[in-house]
């Protein structure tokens, strides 16, 4: 199957071994990856942030330029880029034209572990991590993408890891994006849940689907000189017993 | 305590967070409520179901209101309702006030109403001369405080059992005590001497049926069934879209309402009003009258989109399950509406000027959404909520910022650019200290997964 990366422009500039992960474990499962050089971001900050036209602007974009892909699928690394594409068709409620575009864009567009477990049915990548870890559910995976039992199958199946539910695993972890600059106090203290039920678990490492809850949650725990690190779900699905 | 304002919800909400006795208050309660509401929907199998059908009903009353509306009334006064249609909250206060002295009224008592708070009706009242005595014991707490409520279904949640304690000694001239039956029972006490001595009694409205002119009221403590039933008068105020077509849908409301709110399965008392009493020796007030307010619902009914936030029943749930206002509480949004509904209708009944915070104090995270009994997408609300905001709030720095943000992503070599300035320039220019300040903030890759496609 090929597929092409969207891989967000977090990941670009700031966690690339999210993205070098994403190409490893879809190679490993089969699939031909190819990235569009042309492609920056989902337009979510924008679109998040109430600044509509901006939005509509690079949303049109990323539509012009993965419609063109002859690939079977795009698949992104973020259930909150890949929800925010999913939303593109309520940005273009009015123009029946672009309408029609975005949803055969949106259509074609899945999360990692979705990709993975719904789509191509593997549960298991041959991934081993030697540790304890638990999974944050990310917002927008959860809510809007209905993800919970991908994820967790996935992490299940790496040999060598002991998985812990973490108390309140669906609760938000304060980011929103701008809220978490607009509102930086409230934003941490809704992290301060999420670190402290961390901590209760007593586990080496949280995963997660989206590298903006664990910019949130890597900030907060390396501040506090927490020994727990942070990793995205397609790090640990591409390691091979480093841990 | 100050009434606090929604202008200032960044302030209210550093306030808030400071609070050790509020944050403790908050999150007891909060998580009590949610465990509750959690249990109480798994233990219906059709949950989902009955979500569906609820909003099904909601979305046909609002896309044929003036046809309900008309039937409520007609058959509400066929059985001796007085109806009184107010634009907004001034004439509702001004026509409740204008029949609270026609009746001579000296004493007042009311049960829990949240579009009386909305219209004001306490303070107008008060300077039409009249003692006005909030009975449900929550809205009782925080009359004796002087301040608003700071939850729909749970007014008082912010007070810990102490506050209360320490609130009945100097108001009440009690002993001082924090045994929760002592100070319930004074409470009680204080409070049925009002009622026999009320002239008149104002409640809200859950629902209003239809079909039969029937208002629906329901409650825990039986303070809305003496509201109703004690004074001569009874005063009912609701906003025009609490109506629903059938009797029979009543079901659906009364499975979903007690289960959101409070994890009941049934409130304690359901109210059923139609008119007034038939013979002189029935029980019951003389004269009903039935408030229908406006005030800014027919604008959220002209929108496609925000249409939905008429669907609300009032539950709160989606207040206990906000991330946000567990930790700041509900005064911190100086509406009467609290958390995410709050921060939905508030902007849209007072305007977005005065109100342009709320909308943003979400991190979209979509837990109201997952919890609301009648599926409104609370999210999406305050998405176009914002994008009302920003051409008129917006600040000038933000514009531009996000006109800049916009031709970088259109263009791969602004793009590339932008990236590269931004390695370089991270080492020098200060970051944000907005994030800085509670976070470390992960430095910008030495070379961007574009670069690294390119080596590879």
């Amino acid at each position: 199957m090929k597929v092409s990366l969207f891989v967000t422009c977090l990941v670009d500039q700031l966690w690339t071994s999210i993205g070098v992960s994403s190409v490893a474990v879809l190679r490993r499962a089969g699939c031909e990856v190819e990235f569009d050089q042309r492609q920056t971001c989902c337009a979510q900050p924008a679109y998040n942030t109430g600044y509509l036209d901006e939005a509509r602007q690079v949303a049109r974009r990323f539509i012009g330029i993965f419609e063109e892909s002859r690939a079977d699928a795009i698949v992104s690394p973020s259930g909150s880029c890949t929800a925010m594409v999913r939303h593109y068709p309520q940005l273009f409620a009015g123009d029946p034209e672009w309408l029609l575009r975005a949803q055969s864009v949106a259509a074609r567009t899945h999360e990692l572990s979705s990709f993975l477990v719904r789509v191509l049915k593997k549960e298991d990548v041959g991934a081993s991590w030697q540790g304890r870890l638990t999974w944050h559910d990310a917002c927008h995976g959860l809510r809007d993408l209905n993800l919970k039992s991908e994820p967790r199958t996935l992490i299940r199946n790496v040999r060598g890891s002991e998985f812990v539910e973490l108390d309140h695993a669906d609760a938000c972890c304060g980011f929103g994006g701008t809220f978490s600059v607009k509102y930086p106090e409230i934003s941490v203290a809704i992290l301060d849940q999420k670190i402290d039920a961390i901590e209760r678990a007593g586990v080496q490492a949280v995963v997660s689907g989206d590298a903006s809850c664990l910019m949130q949650i890597g900030g907060r725990l390396s501040r506090k000189g927490s020994r727990v690190q942070v990793m995205h779900l397609a790090e640990l699905l591409a390691s091979d017993s480093r841990g | 305590m100050n009434h606090l304002s929604s202008e200032t919800f960044r302030e209210n909400a550093r306030a808030a967070l400071g609070d050790v006795h509020l944050r403790g208050a908050l999150k007891n309660a909060t998580s009590l409520f949610g465990e509750r509401r959690k249990a109480a929907a798994a233990s219906l199998p059709n949950w989902e179901d009955l979500r569906t059908q609820a909003r099904a009903i909601k979305d046909e009353v609002l896309s044929h209101l003036d046809r309900y509306l008309v039937e409520f009334v007609h058959n509400a006064e066929n059985r001796g309702a007085k109806i009184h249609w107010a634009r907004d909250a001034a004439e509702a206060n001004s026509i409740i006030c204008g029949l609270a002295i026609g009746t001579k009224a000296r004493i007042v008592v009311k049960s829990k109403s949240m579009t009386t708070e909305e219209t004001h009706l306490n303070d107008a009242l008060e300077a039409a001369g009249m003692q006005v005595v909030e009975t449900d014991l929550g809205e009782y707490i925080i009359q004796l405080a002087g301040e608003p409520p700071s939850h729909i279904i749970a007014p008082a949640i912010h007070k810990t059992r102490a506050q209360v304690a320490e609130l009945f000694t100097a108001e009440l001239g009690m002993p001082p005590t924090d045994d929760v039956a002592q100070l319930t029972s004074t409470a009680r006490a204080t409070l049925r001497d009002r009622f026999a001595a009320a002239d008149v009694g104002i409640s809200g409205v859950n629902f209003a049926i239809a079909e039969t002119g029937t208002i629906v009221i329901i409650e825990n403590e039986g303070n809305i069934r003496l509201t109703t039933s004690v004074p001569r008068m009874h005063i009912a105020v609701m906003g025009i879209e609490k109506v629903i077509p059938r009797f029979a849908e009543l079901d659906v409301f009364l499975k979903l309402l007690p289960r959101s709110g409070t994890g009941q399965r049934l409130t304690t008392y359901q109210s059923f009003i139609t008119g007034t009493k038939r013979q002189a020796t029935d029980e019951g007030p003389e004269e009903l009258h039935i408030v229908l307010l406006d005030n800014g619902r027919s604008r959220m009914l002209a929108h496609p989109v925000t249409r939905q936030s008429l669907a609300c029943i009032r539950c709160g749930a989606c207040l206990n399950a906000c991330p946000v206002y567990q930790q700041v509480g509900g005064h911190a949004y100086g509406s009467v509406y609290q958390g995410p509904i709050g921060a939905v209708i508030t902007p849209q009944l007072m305007g977005i000027e005065k109100t342009a915070q709320l909308p943003y104090a979400s991190s979209l995270c979509g837990a109201c959404r997952e919890v609301c009994p009648v599926k409104i997408d609370i999210p999406r609300l305050l998405l176009h909520l914002r994008g009302e905001i920003t051409p008129r709030k917006g600040g000038v720095s933000e514009r531009l910022a996000f006109k800049l943000w916009a031709k970088v992503m259109m263009s791969p070599a602004l793009y590339k650019l932008s990236s590269r300035a931004g390695r370089l320039l991270q080492r020098v220019v200060p970051i944000s200290r907005a994030w800085t300040n509670g976070r470390d903030l992960r430095p910008l890759e030495s070379k961007s997964f574009h670069e690294l496609w390119s080596n590879e």
